[in-house]
């Protein structure tokens, strides 16, 4: 028997609470324990936490385990439909990548570029398959659509003409864009085939003035074309065949240009 | 089923638990868990026997542990909401603790969950966090005391009353 008058150290408390006293000094911390108050009721605390922590959080152990977390599904090989989540997720990243890329040697910050090149191609993955309401306003308004968005937007929005490369304008709406209002303006040819413009605010004040050489990039079935123009950024996309878009893109500049941008 | 997989399963409601403590959030709780899994079965061939179940705290211990520090440097989301208030427990006295755990350290919350709330020993959680026992009890004793202040400063009435 260890001499119970040796006294009981704030470790040996833990201890003892946590069943790591050895065995014979757990009487000793007992009777320290009768005689200190403030010890026990600290000893006291300490239980009551240990409850208060299993009264919350032991339902989470014994709720059924959500399917992500089965085992048999964790180390399963990707299904089918898995490697298109899979690849949708790497073509965002080559796009992101792609779009780091691009703005590689330019002048705005990479991270200008990428977020508005990846904006614009998502929203136009995202409407050219619409069929119903691919816009908001029709291109039979093209009065009112510049009207609206140049209001909106802040800057001459313009919607070009593109009937001589066989587009169409099908309309626009307004999207949220890396600073503020981004302008979206879609053209469709007789065969089906969409392209998008779209144009946000590139860059803070400081650099309003800039502007900067038209830049590719592509992932899959999409391209895009990328420049700014006075502070504004544009956007056109559309078919991975550059060319076709390249045509596309230099007439949306031109009149962009004429326009006064 | 392997042993090795029966095991690692055996586990998970544990896991679940502790990650929920840990992380206060129950999505980023159980895509620690998840991330833990999926870490462990890969290490499938590596793992040469001991003890699976410290291995497992460990890898979720540190998975959060990098977590945190990359968080660090973005910006931090607050959830809109109390995530999932267990229904176990009074709903109050449940999120005093929450609240109370919130407010420790990283290395001191991760202690007092090991012990407190899966019940391993000192020499275990010395071995998931890789300290020495005397560092895994200052630790504790600290978090402790921290604890106990925090929900008493929340319920000042409930203070002396015995």
């Amino acid at each position: 028997m260890t001499d119970p008058k040796i006294s009981v150290t704030e470790d040996e408390l833990h201890a003892y609470v946590d069943n790591e006293l050895p065995a014979e000094r757990r009487g000793d911390v007992e009777a320290w324990l009768a005689a200190h108050p403030d010890d026990a009721e600290r000893v006291a605390s300490w239980r009551a936490m240990a409850q208060a922590l299993h009264a919350r959080y032991d339902g989470v152990a014994n709720e059924p385990v959500p399917k992500r977390l089965e085992l048999e599904r964790l180390a399963q090989p990707p299904r089918k439909w898995l490697y298109g989540t899979i690849a949708a997720s790497l073509l965002a990243f080559v796009a992101g990548g792609g779009a780091g890329w691009i703005a590689h040697g330019a002048a705005a910050s990479p991270s200008t570029f990428q977020s508005f090149t990846a904006d614009a191609l998502d929203a136009h993955r995202l409407y050219v398959v619409e069929v119903r309401h691919p816009v908001e306003v029709p291109g039979s308004e093209r009065a009112h659509l510049q009207a609206w968005l140049t209001k909106r937007c802040g800057w001459d929005v313009f919607a070009p003409e593109l009937g001589s490369t066989g587009l169409k304008l099908v309309g626009g709406r307004l999207l949220p864009g890396p600073t503020g209002p981004a302008s979206f303006l879609m053209y469709e040819s007789p065969s089906g085939e969409r392209f998008t413009v779209y144009t946000a605010k590139a860059s803070t004040d400081k650099a309003s003035a800039e502007t900067t050489q038209m830049r590719f990039t592509s992932e899959a079935n999409n391209g895009a074309l990328f420049w700014a123009d006075r502070g504004v950024g544009y956007v056109v996309s559309g078919t991975a065949d550059r060319d076709r878009l390249t045509q596309v893109a230099r007439m949306v500049y031109d009149q962009t240009e004429k326009n006064g941008g | 089923m392997s042993g090795f997989r029966q095991s690692v399963e055996a586990m998970i409601p544990a896991l679940r638990r502790y990650a929920r403590a840990l992380a206060r959030d129950a999505d980023i709780a159980d895509d620690l868990v998840q991330d833990t899994l999926v870490r462990a079965l890969r290490s499938e061939r590596l793992f040469l026997g001991g003890d699976i179940r410290s291995w497992l705290y460990t890898i979720l211990t540190n998975l959060n542990k990098n977590r945190r520090r990359s968080l660090a440097r973005r910006p931090q989301f607050m959830p809109l909401h109390d995530n999932n208030p267990d229904a176990s427990g009074t709903e109050a006295e449940g999120r005093d603790i929450a609240r109370a755990l919130a407010t420790l350290v990283e290395e001191q919350r991760a202690v007092l969950l090991l012990v407190m709330l899966e019940g391993l020993s000192y020499r275990e959680v010395a071995d998931i966090q890789g300290v020495p026992i005397g560092t895994v009890m200052s630790r504790l004793a600290r978090a402790r005391a921290h604890v106990k202040a925090a929900l008493e400063g929340e319920r000042p009435a409930l203070r002396r009353v015995k």
